[in-house]
């Protein structure tokens, strides 16, 4: 029975349930649809004797009256309480293994940290590089190991049937296993599911699959900067131009200012402060460089380095006057190399 | 709430009257003795309705404990086991003169009933006199609920920098170095630390990563983590479990707890002002209602034949005593 | 005391005021400090249609903001994010707590359930009329939120979120409206109960009471027992929202978990509360309509005890993917088969009462038959999410939105059904059944559109309380949005049914479906004190003693079941 019902899901997304790109989206469709048979006959056996009394036992002027007037039977009650919970059992005895199967990950599970905030995700690999989107190796049980910076999040990937919830002050962890490297420019798609606000739709994300044995190069080259020298980065950071002619082997790297500008959006920076000009819950970063600006506390600072690193680290330190104290401090959850590079951003972003 | 339900009592007095023999007697309703039951059913229900009000409390009160009873037993140290014993008893004195009065209206005793309406006000009194000695005790200590804790004074003779470095005057200064940031920012430099000295050959050989221990545990030592019973291998099971960690040994009242070792008193003192302030306002609504059976009283209303609100006013003081009975040691003795 | 300014009795009568309710006394406080639990059940009545339209219009500025693709990246929307997800918080606080959950008891309930039992009021009147204007209070706070910092939470009000220093400052306004609200159905639930122990007709059993009354009195008893914990878990919110109080926000070291255990200890029982009287309501019409005795009466008694039972003990089917442990996902997913026994009890018992009946297609029925269908698909699409390796796919997706919607909006086509089923007995007009039937057609393929594309671009992976989506679920968003117009359509035709049938309508007889429960057999619309005379209980379910008179296009009795005197 339950291979007749795996053969029917294995269509390449049916209509009732996309893709399948992880090892248990076929033994949750073979359920899914298990349960939809079973749905499906008693919806149309019910529903077929509704039309059908409607139909045949229409009250007309001729037939006023019923024409049975039993109240009771008990035989009958018994059945059809007992048997529906057989098929209930069922249900919940299949339901549960599968869940086991998805809830207990390998042993040797290969494991990738989460961090979830309003409203990014963000990725880091055992070797510290950090993404936006998800990139795993085929083949390979994967774990995330999530936490939350601030509200609830939910960690969701339809094509793999994995969900799981991301909660401040404790870590949760989901896992799968992807058989299947994705095509090119055909993700999975990652959503947050649980609601936390304003761009909470904004949260989504893809998950591409490499095959397996291309995954350490990506891994070692996704982010250039680890693994570089102290005496490197002075270099690159003084003069990027410079030092990459100079370095032909780190022909793909951005200038600071570009890779600042991307870590505007996945730190989430984005949602709180404009490039435009215009205010928002924080101060727009349009011309911020240089600009004076006047605090709550009737002093004024000058926006600069140190501004900078202090206002991320521990935001509620000098507020700037009109603006509230609700952003949350990174300190911990930003790299200076990363201040560094927002700072070589915020440069850029002369007032017009 | 309380007042509904005893205007419903007095709704029983005031009906208008259709020419029905006693003027108590509400139109709808066909004999006293089923306008009684009725009452009394409904006081029941609506006690039902207090208790699980409170159930809520108390379940929080149970979990919590029994994921953090270091807190516990830390907090009801701070708490004067004394002043809590003599309002037990006070409110106990209440209930019996409560009982008594219900009894003198059933058998007509006016002056009876007026004095142990009166001797149970004044129990309220001297209830809520004692609890404000109370909380302005705790206040003054700086033992405030949540974001709001910020003790001054501790017996540990190493109080002084704890004070200083963490509990800072402002909820924002509390808010940034309580739990949850912590934790963050703790297990992302772990993480990263981690990463940065083992870059991966192959994805398969990557070794499971360690999951340290929550923030809340952080300023422990070894020893005394094993001694309050938690296990590092224990902690992602722990952190799915309510609460986020595991605590197998519970300490006993025994157990001297130094303020650096319990992390979230605060949470302490947010339940004890939750619980018994919400059962003050409970006796302060038990008050009016006996400040106005008694003026009832006075104008002669009640009798043998119709005594109910006093009986069901009396059954909500006794509920309400029945709380504080829970709520003293739970909070003062273990 | 309405009625001691009334005028003096007319000679014929004795004691008892003959005058139909309507007409015992005249001007607005004559009926705002009334205490007939008739006046009271049209005041709910009016103020939950008016909050309806307001809940509705929400929704349909939901459906309307996605008839498009990617809104993230719109210029200038219309709908900005912020004002989309406080209107789905909207919508969702205004039906659930202000609209359906005191819908049938407070409204229907009110006015039918002392006349069911030959009562002349409920046992507290003056409870009741608390309870409306806590009703009143609450929906006003909820609304005053709207100009002070309007929610986005989510009618869920999941911390932190909830509770953050940036959530808006009306949070404390719903949330105190939310407990106000509560306690008017707490005391609700206690006078119901309290009048069905209490002012039973002598003779009138507990299994010759209408099934009605036994959904009443089961979703009583939950709102007794559930309530009291979404009140303290309000309270609980309201001060960490203002005192920082700590006990859900991680950053104080609470547990956000832990409120949602809290709030699903009620708000899964609500679900009961908001479709056991419902399920009531069904057991009457389609017994009347049938004309046939309601097949299995104890069945469907006792199923709804043990629906309110086992709905207290299933609350964690919420919470499979929240972080809580494997084991209780398990126990709880296990618990939460349990309840699809009684309700599918119920269906084949309705069923069976239909079979070999002599069914009537009046308004009321429809609305009864589309309850069927309805809660067919809400019922079986439940078993996917009791479900453990489905649920976590079909969690907060819009596979859920659909299926809780097929469940709650079930109860409102039973609600429009119930309305069009004592319409005759509140107003005492008849309404034109041509329009009440087109509207609950168009009521009914409205919804259907609405909500079964739903189901498939939930499992296809739509999440929830999603502004902005990808392009890929758009056919399905369109056809939803399309289908909740085709509703707002069938909701103009039955308002203006109704409303026209108050001029216009015909003059209704006392008994104009033929029920042989105690309100078809006093006047229409009832006096006063409900009968004139008194009531004699009989099985309120056997319909021989009723035969159609032409002449007053109704039924009459053939032996008299009010006796005077």
């Amino acid at each position: 029975m339950s291979r007749a019902f795996t053969t029917l899901a294995q269509f390449d997304g049916t209509f009732m349930m996309p893709k399948q790109g992880s090892t248990v989206s076929a033994s949750v469709d073979s359920l899914f649809y298990f349960i939809f048979v079973i749905c499906a006959v008693f919806f149309a056996l019910i529903v077929g004797l509704m039309v059908w009394f409607m139909v045949v036992y229409r009250r007309t002027p001729q037939r006023m009256d019923p024409t049975s007037n039993v109240t009771h039977n008990t035989r009958l009650e018994l059945l059809w309480s007992v048997f529906p919970s057989l098929l209930l059992v069922l249900m919940f005895v299949w339901g549960f293994r599968v869940f086991v199967d998805m809830r207990v990950p390998p042993e040797d599970a290969y494991v990738i940290n989460v961090n979830a905030q309003q409203w990014s995700w963000a990725f880091t690999y055992p070797n510290g590089t950090e993404t936006e989107d998800l990139t795993v190796p085929a083949g390979v049980p994967i774990k995330l190991v999530m936490q939350s910076a601030d509200v609830l999040h939910s960690l969701y990937i339809p094509n793999f049937r994995v969900k799981q919830d991301v909660v401040p002050g404790r870590y949760t962890m989901v896992w799968f296993e992807a058989p299947e490297p994705t095509p090119e420019n055909k993700p999975h798609r990652l959503f947050c599911t649980e609601y936390c606000g304003k761009d909470h739709s904004n949260m989504n994300r893809n998950v591409i699959v490499l095959p397996k044995e291309d995954f350490p190069e990506w891994l070692e080259n996704a982010d250039p900067l680890i693994g570089m020298t102290p005496e490197h980065y002075q270099e690159y950071v003084a003069d990027p131009q410079a030092f990459i002619t100079a370095h032909p082997e780190y022909v793909g790297l951005m200038p600071p200012a570009v890779m600042g500008e991307r870590l505007y959006t996945k730190k989430g920076c984005v949602s709180c402060h404009t490039v435009d000009g215009k205010a928002n819950t924080g101060p727009t970063f349009q011309g911020i460089w240089g600009r004076t600006e006047e605090l709550a506390d009737g002093s004024s600072v000058k926006v600069d380095e140190n501004y900078v690193r202090e206002s991320i680290l521990n935001p509620g330190a000098k507020l700037v006057k009109g603006y509230g104290n609700v952003m949350t401090p990174y300190q911990g959850r930003i790299k200076d190399r990363e201040i560094d590079m927002l700072i070589a951003y915020l440069r850029t972003l002369a007032s017009k | 709430m309380a007042d509904a339900v005893q205007t419903s009592g007095a709704s029983a007095g005031h009906e208008g009257p259709h020419g029905h023999h006693d003027p108590n007697l509400a139109h709808h309703f066909d004999t006293m003795e089923q306008q009684f039951e009725c009452g009394k059913l409904g006081m029941w229900l609506f006690l039902a309705t207090e208790v699980l009000l409170f159930g809520g409390l108390f379940c929080w009160y149970a979990i919590w404990r029994s994921n953090h009873p270091e807190v516990f037993v830390y907090g009801a140290q701070k708490l004067d086991w004394k002043l809590g014993g003599i309002n037990t008893i006070v409110l106990l004195v209440s209930s019996f003169t409560m009982a008594w009065a219900v009894g003198c209206a059933q058998r007509g005793n006016r002056q009876g009933l007026l004095l142990g309406l009166g001797i149970t006000f004044l129990g309220g009194i001297g209830f809520m006199g004692i609890k404000s000695v109370e909380y302005t005790e705790k206040f003054s200590h700086g033992y405030y609920w949540g974001g709001s804790y910020n003790p001054t004074h501790h017996e540990e003779g190493h109080a002084a920098d704890h004070a200083d470095g963490e509990h800072a005057e402002t909820a924002d200064a509390a808010h940034a170095e309580a739990g949850a940031a912590d934790s963050h920012g703790d297990g992302h430099a772990a993480d990263s630390a981690h990463g940065e000295e083992s870059v991966a050959d192959s994805a398969g050989e990557l070794a499971p990563q360690e999951v340290r221990p929550p923030a809340a545990l952080a300023g422990l030592s070894a020893e005394r983590l094993t001694e309050l019973g938690y296990e590092p291998s224990k902690v992602l099971l722990a952190a799915e479990a309510p609460g986020g960690l595991a605590a197998s040994a519970p300490p006993t009242s025994e157990t001297k707890l130094s303020a650096e070792e319990v992390r979230n008193v605060h949470l302490f003192f947010s339940i004890y002002f939750c619980m018994t302030g919400l059962h003050g306002i409970h006796v302060l609504i038990g008050m009016a209602v006996i400040g106005w059976l008694f003026v009832r009283a006075l104008r002669g209303d009640f009798g043998p034949g119709y005594f109910e609100p006093v009986d069901l006013g009396g059954l909500y003081w006794h509920l309400v005593d029945l709380i504080w009975i829970y709520l003293f040691p739970l909070f003062y003795l273990i | 005391m309405s009625t001691l300014n009334a005028p003096a009795a007319p000679a014929y009568a004795t004691a008892v005021d003959t005058r139909n309710y309507l007409k015992a006394s005249y001007g607005p406080v004559s009926w705002l400090l009334t205490l007939d639990h008739k006046r009271i059940g049209v005041m709910y009545l009016v103020g939950i249609s008016v909050m309806f339209l307001l809940g509705g219009i929400f929704a349909l500025l939901v459906r309307t903001t996605l008839l498009f693709a990617n809104n993230a990246e719109a210029v200038d929307p219309l709908i900005t994010a912020e004002l989309y997800n406080r209107f789905f918080t909207l919508h969702g606080a205004i039906m659930v707590f202000i609209v359906i959950i005191p819908g049938i008891p407070a409204a229907l309930g009110n006015f039918v359930l002392p006349i069911m039992l030959g009562a002349k009021d409920v046992a507290f009147p003056r409870v009741n009329l608390l309870s409306f204007y806590m009703w009143m209070l609450g929906t006003a706070l909820a609304l005053a939120s709207l100009f002070f910092g309007a929610v986005d939470t989510g009618w869920t009000f999941y911390t932190p979120y909830s509770t953050s220093e940036n959530s808006p400052s009306g949070m404390i306004l719903v949330v105190t409206g939310a407990f106000i609200l509560g306690f008017s159905s707490v005391f609700t639930g206690l006078n119901f109960i309290v009048t069905i122990h209490q002012l039973r007709r002598p003779g009138q059993t507990w299994f010759r009471l209408p099934l009605f009354l036994w959904a009443i009195y089961s979703t009583a008893v939950i709102q007794i027992l559930a309530t009291p914990v979404l009140g303290i878990t309000l309270l609980l919110l309201i001060v960490e929202k203002t005192m920082k109080m700590g006990f859900f926000n991680p950053a104080y070291g609470g547990d956000p978990v832990l409120f949602q255990h809290f709030f699903w200890f009620y708000s899964h029982p609500a679900v009961y509360i908001m479709i056991l009287p419902a399920m009531g309501v069904m057991s009457e019409i389609i017994s009347v309509f049938s004309r046939k005795h309601i097949f299995g009466y104890r069945f469907i008694a006792w199923s709804s005890v043990a629906i309110a039972l086992f709905g207290f003990i299933v609350w964690g089917h919420h919470m499979f993917t929240s972080g809580q442990s494997a084991l209780m996902n398990t126990i709880f997913s296990a618990l939460t088969f349990s309840v699809a026994v009684p309700s599918a009890i119920k269906v084949f018992n309705w069923l069976a009462t239909m079979y070999k009946g002599s069914i009537a297609l009046q308004t009321p029925m429809l609305y009864a038959l589309w309850f069927i269908w309805i809660f067919g698909i809400g019922g079986l699409t439940g078993l996917f999410l009791g479900t453990l390796a489905t649920d976590i796919h079909l969690h907060d997706t819009y596979f859920v939105v659909a299926h809780f919607h097929y469940v709650m909006a079930g109860t409102i086509f039973v609600l429009f059904g119930a309305i069009h089923y004592w319409w005759p007995k509140m107003f005492g007009r008849m309404y034109d059944e041509r329009q009440g039937a087109i509207a609950s057609i168009l009521l009914f393929i409205g919804f259907n559109l609405t909500f079964l594309p739903q189901f498939v671009m939930g499992s296809q992976g739509m999440p929830r309380r999603y502004y902005s989506y990808d392009e890929v679920y758009q056919v399905y968003h369109v056809l939803s949005s399309v289908g909740s117009y085709v509703m707002a359509a069938g909701l103009l035709v039955m308002g203006y049914c109704l409303f026209t049938s108050l001029k216009r309508g015909a003059k209704a007889p006392d008994n104009p479906w033929g029920s042989n429960s105690l309100e078809w057999h006093t006047t229409s619309p009832p006096p006063l004190e409900n009968f004139n005379g008194t009531p004699v209980a009989d099985d309120p379910y056997d319909y021989h003693n009723l035969e159609w008179d032409p002449q007053i296009q109704g039924f009459r009795s053939k032996k008299p079941m009010v006796t005077s005197g």
